[in-house]
């Protein structure tokens, strides 16, 4: 079954103010963040500063502190936040009853080209 | 860890080129104001057009050079006046070669050879080397204890003379002469001022401005001979004197030439660049060959050479519009000039040496030591001289060099601009809101009114924050007031003065914050930030881990640790490595370890493919390139061999460092290892505000360097001596002596108490080094040492703490608590069928 949209596993094992991970087969690791209000974003897990894995940063309102150098990053746009500059892919994600989904189309293209 | 090698270029065989990704390799020769300035103009530009190296004489880091004076004087620590720490060469990817000067450039092949040997092609090169002292060709100017003013090798020479008072003489009585002096005349020597002009400073101040100077400085002791010129330096094996050509001889074991500076011309020349007085640069900054260009006070623009900052910064800025193909041009510097001795202000800017058509507004005040001189043309300001108070100097400046028609305010121009620009009272925040944009606030950064109204309504909304974000005021803090009041007029009451707080979200300090966790009785985050107003939702990556500690430490037993807030490293119970994999430590109690245990290691590292195994300054083994999805099962091998989490990740005890001691040492006074493990044992495990190292030194050969630790034991015959506050980190610091005791329980109590007073009273963040400089030793030996039930207080709350913290993380993890830290939420196969599973 092909669908728009890809069920990647429940919202409940994602830690609020935390991210887990999601390997993409020949592309790069996405990371699946879910905020103190509950929202959920997507973005490719690298920083755009050294690479670091943004899914290991503190979450904090909607956006991500990296683990290396503390570089803040948006959760809704992927932009660098501050005086930083630099942008991560973003895929578009949301919840369905209780499941978390991310777009099949922006996966592919965040993941396997960005 | 880095891995990646680089060319070997010792031998001078093989030349450095291009980088692999294609970008142009620019390369700086000078590591000074300009050198560095350039490329932090380039990299606001452009961070990604140029591949940077930077080649600087001087074995250090780039710092502000007009900022020595303040160090010699002891207003400033080396620290202080750093512009740009080894971090930023990091994160920005430049290269430094520090120490190693640029001797020639073949510029057919465009290549530089630095004095090792080290040869760096290069596609643009930035020559910004500066200038050198001049010295007076005197007999005895070779001699030892005869310097210059230049640099902070110059700095520590003459901070080492004073060290031992006595007699020293600065030749020169401009800027450079007197801010010498004056730094001398603090540090307890007897100093004078042989200049050779009329008056000091006499291409900056009039005859009137420069006396007033000079009875000031006579003052304050110093000696200033003007009109004097000098002979010879005397001296047998090392400087002894100065005789003036009217044969009188003044004593001097230091003399410091400060008569003026050339430009750094020798290497340009060399390389067959035209050069005049300095290297002759076009409004792009660039050289007589195109792909050269040059900035700072070694050019030439336009006939002029500047020995000031200020053209520095403005050179820099059309340097770098040009590097990025959006040329400006520079068009020359008007400049002023602030003398940076305490107590004494004196301004001075443009041309005030009169002439036909010029007119002057001269205002005296004796009894108040005032003195302000304004020099009118055509009905412009052209020169301004200011002495006693200098308020009113930037925006006479302003006026100066806007070439604005003061015809209007003339009546009331010298009584500044409170008056002149109407008000009538003297309002300073009316002031600075009456200054332009692009008005100089800091001269010492050059950083203009709009750029700090920019940082704070950008969010820096105190001084601090400011000078953090822009610099203004960071270095001489000059403009601290004009920055305070630019605050107030921009933020009005929202200005977060007095100390710093916890962070954006919260206008409470570290101190306050805690304080009120205790008093209220708080015992979570979201509780913290609710009472305390937060103005963020959850915080930011500054607030959260601090909360959490505060919390832990106040509420042992009960607090239940928030993952979220911990940094990665908590988190993981490991070390994070740039490329995202972990590095891990295992426990070793005292550096001391078995077949076992290494057996063990030994195993992971191959079990795991770990690509490096490091013996650490800790005594441990550091073991790197594990993935977090592996971790568990690495710290359950471990685990199985005895061993436990080194904690080498944590605000926490890392590791005590041990020497053999009275066991095998025939030095060794007491059992330095078996106490070693016995303190280790019982401090393991505990979190603190920031990391903290012990070690145990069996005599005072103090083998385990006991005393650039945090809490440092030395054994001696008759018991151990205890230190604190050692740290051999960014700036190195020995430790103070605590206090000596007679027994191994005693030295573990006295331990025990100053963690847990460190643990109750430091900051967030702050290590026991700075803890101790800002509380003073003094408090921490009445709360241990003189007060016995206190310190045992102390002592039992820590043991009370540690009881509830002593469980190896590792072994939870192993067993599969918080696994998903470690497992992935599921996988996408967009080729395969099953394409998410978890």
């Amino acid at each position: 079954m092909i669908g728009d949209w890809i069920d990647v596993g429940p919202l409940a094992d994602i830690p609020p103010r935390g991210a887990r991970t999601v390997p993409v087969e020949g592309g790069e690791e996405i990371a699946v963040f879910r905020t103190g209000d509950d929202a959920v974003y997507a973005l490719v897990n690298r920083c755009p500063h050294k690479q670091g894995p943004l899914s290991q940063g503190i979450v904090h309102g909607h956006a991500v502190a990296c683990p290396l150098h503390n570089w803040r990053i948006s959760l809704s746009t992927g932009e660098a936040l501050g005086e930083d500059e630099g942008c991560v892919p973003i895929i578009p994600a949301r919840v369905d009853a209780g499941r978390v989904l991310l777009s099949r189309v922006g996966a592919l293209a965040a993941a396997l080209v960005g | 860890m880095d891995f990646y090698e680089r060319p070997d270029t010792d031998d001078g065989s093989m030349i450095e080129t291009v980088a692999q990704d294609g970008r142009s390799h620019l390369v700086v020769i000078g590591n000074g104001m300009a050198g560095c300035r350039a490329i932090e103009e380039l990299l606001a530009r452009d961070g990604t057009r140029y591949r940077v190296t930077i080649f600087g004489a001087e074995p250090r880091v780039n710092y502000n050079r007009i900022m020595l004076s303040p160090v010699l004087a002891g207003e400033k620590s080396f620290d202080d006046i750093v512009i740009n720490g080894h971090d930023w060469y990091r994160d920005n990817g430049i290269e430094l070669v520090a120490g190693d000067p640029v001797v020639s450039i073949d510029r057919e092949a465009r290549i530089v050879v630095a004095r090792s040997g080290r040869s760096v092609a290069y596609d643009k090169l930035l020559i910004a080397t500066g200038s050198d002292p001049f010295i007076i060709p005197v007999p005895g100017k070779d001699l030892p204890g005869v310097i210059a003013f230049r640099d902070m090798g110059d700095v520590d020479t003459m901070l080492a003379a004073a060290a031992e008072g006595g007699d020293a003489v600065v030749i020169g009585g401009g800027l450079l002469g007197l801010e010498a002096a004056h730094g001398l005349t603090l540090r307890g020597m007897k100093v004078t001022v042989i200049h050779l002009m009329p008056t000091l400073m006499e291409r900056q101040l009039d005859e009137a401005a420069g006396w007033l100077l000079k009875s000031a400085l006579e003052s304050r002791g110093q000696t200033i001979l003007t009109g004097a010129n000098t002979a010879e330096i005397v001296g047998a094996d090392r400087v002894e004197g100065v005789r003036l050509k009217d044969d009188t001889l003044i004593p001097a074991k230091l003399v410091v030439m400060a008569v003026g500076i050339r430009p750094n011309v020798a290497l340009a020349a060399q390389a067959g660049l035209d050069v005049g007085r300095g290297i002759r640069v076009d409004d792009h900054m660039v050289t007589s060959d195109p792909n050269i260009r040059a900035v700072g006070e070694c050019v030439e623009h336009d006939g002029q050479v500047y020995g000031l900052v200020a053209p520095l910064w403005e050179m820099c800025r059309a340097l770098a519009d040009g590097l990025v193909e959006a040329p400006t041009g520079y068009r020359g510097s008007v400049t002023s000039t602030k003398l940076k001795v305490a107590g004494l202000d004196v301004f001075s800017a443009g041309d005030f040496s009169g002439g036909d058509s010029a007119e002057d507004i001269v205002l005296r005040d004796a009894s108040r030591g005032i003195y302000k001189r304004l020099v009118i043309k055509d009905n412009r300001i052209v020169g301004a001289v200011l002495y006693g108070d200098t308020a009113d100097g930037g925006w006479y400046f302003d006026l100066l060099k806007k070439g604005e028609d003061i015809s209007d305010a003339r009546d009331l121009l010298i009584f500044g601009q409170a008056f002149a620009s109407g008000g009538g009272q003297a309002d300073p925040k009316a002031a600075v809101a009456a200054l332009s944009d692009d008005a100089e606030i800091c001269g010492c950064n050059g950083v203009s009114k709009g750029k700090v109204v920019a940082s704070i309504t950008g969010g820096a909304c105190s001084l601090d924050a400011v000078r953090s974000s822009c610099k203004a005021s960071a270095s001489c803090g000059s403009c601290t007031e004009l920055v305070e009041n630019l605050l107030a007029l921009t933020l009005g009451d929202e200005v977060q003065a007095g100390p710093k707080t916890l962070c954006k979200c919260t206008s409470f300090g570290h101190d306050d914050v805690r304080r009120e966790i205790v008093a209220q009785g708080m015992t979570s985050i979201p509780e913290v930030m609710q009472k305390l107003h937060w103005s963020t939702p959850d915080g930011c990556s500054s607030c959260r881990p601090a909360l959490n500690y505060y919390l832990l430490c106040a509420l042992p037993g009960e607090y239940v640790d928030d993952q979220q807030s911990r940094f990665v490293n908590e988190r993981m119970h490991a070390n994070i490595q740039k490329d995202g994999t972990y590095s891990v430590v295992p426990r070793m109690w005292g550096g001391l370890t078995n077949p076992r245990e290494l057996r063990a290691i030994a195993d992971v590292v191959e079990k795991f493919n770990a690509p490096m195994v490091k013996v650490t300054g800790g005594q441990r083994l550091d073991i790197f390139g594990i993935k977090k999805e592996d971790l568990p099962a690495v710290w359950a091998d471990l685990n199985a061999a005895g061993m436990v989490s080194g904690h080498a990740y944590g605000k926490s005890l890392r590791t005590v460092k041990t020497c053999v001691g009275s066991e095998w040492c025939r030095f060794g006074t007491q059992d330095s290892t078996g106490l070693g493990v016995k303190i280790e044992r019982m401090s393991w495990g505990s979190w603190m505000p920031h990391k903290f190292k012990i070690a145990v030194s069996g005599c005072p050969r103090n083998c385990a360097e006991a005393t650039i630790k945090d809490f440092g034991v030395v054994c001696v015959d008759s018991g151990y001596e205890l230190h604190v506050g050692g740290n051999g980190g960014i700036k190195v610091r020995a430790t103070d002596l605590l206090c000596k005791v007679e027994t191994e329980q005693q030295a573990m109590d006295h331990c025990a108490a100053f963690i847990q007073l460190y643990r109750e009273e430091a900051r967030y963040l702050e290590r026991t080094a700075p803890w101790i400089e800002r509380v003073g030793l003094e408090h921490i030996k009445r709360r241990i040492v003189e007060d016995e039930i206190g310190r045992e207080a102390l002592t039992a709350r820590f043991l009370f703490s540690q009881a509830h913290s002593q469980e190896d993380p590792w072994a939870a993890r192993a067993s599969g608590v918080e696994c998903e830290q470690h497992q992935h939420l599921g996988e996408f196969r967009p080729a395969s069928a099953l394409e998410a599973v978890r």
